[in-house]
């Protein structure tokens, strides 16, 4: 492949509307994959009971990789979790975005030691990192606000979707 | 909960097993010969009623002479007694006969003590890694396993 | 005859239902599972082993991980073991104790209502996951507020607690324990009456007492299958003697059996509560050790000896006598042991953690041999693992 322009549908009124609008529709309906690994995943869960509401922010927790946009990854990851994660994560379709919650998933944690990759980073690309050991469920909540927020700068989101060039995500 | 008279009768059982006896915070700990330790589970679960097996694990002492130590934490449910059995093993021959036909439960901690430890158990039904993946190579808990692991530098900062 | 082939599946570590990293291998003939074979260590973290990198003090913090669901516990038998390491086990204060009872009963109370919660979530009944998270919120409160943090608490320190109880959670104690037996009856009249869950929960995973003892259950299965077994009463700790409560035991073995077990256990562990907050009297919380008890902070602002004694408690910690102990303790989950060996050095030699649902998980494929496959769902759920402790 040679320097390939990246092709865009261009930046008229009409066209960034239309960019807004599949912006929206995607980050005001996340779909996350439950892949809580350990104390985190509690955290999420408690994020998705009745005090911290998740589904109101249209975030419904779906088991199949195949049906989510978003993976959360709550908790340590271990070398021998680690090919299994790689997997789900290219069964999940475009557009797809991770969110590393806690500090062994963002980077190792409290545990410096030999079965631990030290952050999920070293395999995936994460978009958005949440602190805390584990992270309360409003730093959850942030974060994927955060996530929402980085969604509605992207351009292009209408263009990638009707095939015409890819999805040019903020530097 | 100490249970003098179920050392005793071990003592009278096995005198020549028996190696050492220590009494530390309440608690008993023997030492025994490494090659009758099914006869020696077997007897303390029929005859002193020592039918559950809490802990059974390895101990690394680099350095010394027989390197490792495999320790079982026994309990007596009817008379809420705890006893400890302590067997040596050297690095050479680093082996001892499973005791998971007098306690099922041995089964898995046996396995555990295999994968990383690295001691072996002869008969038993099952022996292969149970806690990291199955290629690993190397016993992790040993003293002479860097903590990060062979493949990371190890932390060069103060711990506190 | 119809020519029938063995399906292998796989349920893999990521799967909803499986508390956890859990991967199952299942055989199965149609719907009848006829072999399990778990598969643990995804979250195998090293626990053990960078323990022997730490001193006594900073390990706290690591055993909060194990059984996330109920931090304080593993707290609690950590110190108990180190406190018997040192001798010291007789120099704890009382209001210190008692703290320590409230905090394990809660913590007891908090893990059987995320049990409760996944169990009834597995087998499909999501209106009490809702319920009983909304209960766990409130204990949850009660941790903030005492430690700081809402699940990995750090609060049970060796030689008592931390900090003593702010002012109001007295109070705010009560009201809940007060409101918990209307709670466990909304969540019976929910489940136990109920059609779907008696099908699904009795028969299911049957155990007997000579099984369940030679496989090391412990915990609620145990006593489910007529072992009368609970180290709160047999070999006390934080003076559970004095406590009156009963322990259920059942016979019948199965799932509804355990269930009502747990049930049983939270309305006990709201009996012991109330006992503990009738006990509380104004007094210190860490014993009077200045070489292993942190100086509490007047202290070490204003006096020298508070000062130094601060300073190498933090950064050497403090050398423990030559010996090994191993201490069991009621976990909501089982016994849970800790087994320490100390060569003198202010960091353990090895430290070993007896884990109950390591232990438990054993007796899983014995107990879905021949069963069908949303039994087994119903299985792991009422074996109550936690991965975190299974793989330290």
């Amino acid at each position: 492949m040679g320097v390939e322009q990246s092709q865009t549908l261009g930046s008229g009124f009409i066209t960034t509307s239309l960019d807004k609008l599949v912006n929206w529709s995607r980050a005001k309906s996340l779909w996350p994959m439950t892949f809580g690994l350990a104390c985190c995943a509690i955290e999420m869960m408690a994020a998705g009971a009745a005090r911290f509401d998740l589904d109101r922010m249209g975030v419904l927790f779906r088991a199949s990789p195949r049906q989510s946009d978003v993976i959360i990854i709550a908790g340590t990851v271990t070398k021998k979790m680690l090919p299994v994660i790689k997997t789900v994560y290219e069964q999940m379709p475009e557009p797809k975005y991770v969110i590393a919650m806690g500090a062994c998933a963002s980077s190792g944690g409290v545990f410096d030691t030999y079965s631990v990759v030290q952050g999920i980073d070293q395999e995936l690309p994460v978009d958005v990192y949440i602190p805390g050991c584990p992270p309360r469920p409003e730093g959850l909540l942030y974060g994927l606000m955060k996530l929402q927020e980085q969604i509605m700068k992207e351009r292009n989101s209408f263009g990638a979707a009707i095939g015409i060039g890819e999805v040019v995500k903020e530097a | 909960m100490c249970d003098q008279a179920s050392v005793e009768k071990l003592k009278a059982k096995f005198s020549s097993a028996v190696l050492d006896v220590v009494a530390f915070r309440d608690e008993l700990t023997v030492t025994v010969e490494k090659g009758r330790i099914v006869e020696i589970s077997a007897f303390l679960k029929e005859e002193c009623g020592y039918n559950f097996l809490c802990d059974l694990c390895g101990v690394d002492y680099l350095g010394q002479q027989p390197r490792f130590m495999v320790v079982y934490n026994l309990y007596n449910i009817t008379s809420k007694k705890r006893l400890r059995i302590k067997v040596a093993v050297d690095e050479q021959n680093a082996c001892v006969d499973t005791v998971s036909g007098v306690w099922a439960t041995a089964n898995w901690h046996e396995r555990e003590c295999w994968d990383l430890m690295g001691i072996s158990f002869s008969n038993h039904p099952d022996l292969r890694r149970i806690l990291m993946a199955a290629d690993w190579e190397g016993h992790p808990l040993r003293k002479d396993y860097p903590l990060q692991g062979p493949d990371r530098e190890p932390y060069q900062g103060r711990l506190s | 005859m119809a020519l029938t082939e063995k399906m292998t599946i796989n349920m893999g570590p990521q799967h909803p239902s499986t508390h956890g990293v859990l991967q199952l291998i299942l055989e199965l003939d149609g719907e009848v599972v006829l072999k399990a074979t778990p598969h643990i260590g995804f979250l195998h973290r090293g626990t053990e082993k960078l323990s022997e990198h730490r001193t006594y003090n900073q390990i706290v913090p690591l055993t909060d991980r194990l059984d996330y669901l109920a931090p304080m516990s593993n707290n609690l038998g950590y110190v108990l073991a180190v406190e018997k390491l040192l001798g010291i086990s007789d120099r704890i204060p009382e209001r210190a104790n008692v703290i320590r009872v409230i905090m394990a009963e809660l913590t007891r109370l908090k893990s059987h209502l995320v049990w409760l919660a996944t169990h009834a979530l597995d087998i499909g009944a999501m209106t009490v996951f809702l319920y009983a998270f909304r209960e766990r919120e409130a204990i949850t409160d009660i941790y903030e507020k005492v430690s700081g943090a809402r699940m990995t608490s750090n609060y049970i320190r060796i030689g008592g607690v931390t900090e003593d109880l702010p002012d109001g959670l007295e109070k705010e104690i009560r009201d809940f324990v007060a409101t918990m037996p209307d709670h466990i009856d909304e969540y019976e009249g929910l489940l136990t009456g109920n059609k779907i869950w008696q099908k699904r929960t009795i028969g299911v995973g049957v155990i007997s007492a000579e099984d369940a003892i030679d496989i090391g259950l412990s915990g609620p299965a145990l006593r489910c299958s007529g072992v009368d077994w609970d180290l709160r009463r047999d070999a006390p700790y934080c003076g559970y003697e004095t406590y009156d409560f009963d322990v259920p035991v059942r016979t019948e073995g199965d799932t509804f059996a355990r269930y009502k077990a747990r049930l049983d256990e939270m309305r006990q562990s709201s009996r012991i509560i109330n006992q503990a907050l009738d006990r509380l009297k104004p007094g210190p919380v860490t014993a009077d050790c200045p070489k292993i008890c942190l100086p509490p902070k007047q202290d070490v602002v204003n006096t020298i000896e508070g000062l130094i004694h601060h300073f190498k408690i933090i950064t050497e910690g403090f050398k423990v006598e030559k010996g090994e102990v191993y201490v069991g303790i009621e976990a909501p989950k089982g016994e849970l042991g800790y087994y320490i060996v100390s060569d003198g050095s202010p960091m353990p030699y090895r430290m070993k953690i007896r884990p109950p649902s390591f232990v438990n998980l054993q007796a899983l494929p014995q107990l879905v041999e021949g069963r069908l496959l949303a039994d087994v769902i119903a299985i792991i759920g009422t074996l109550d693992i936690v991965l975190g402790e299974i793989d330290r």
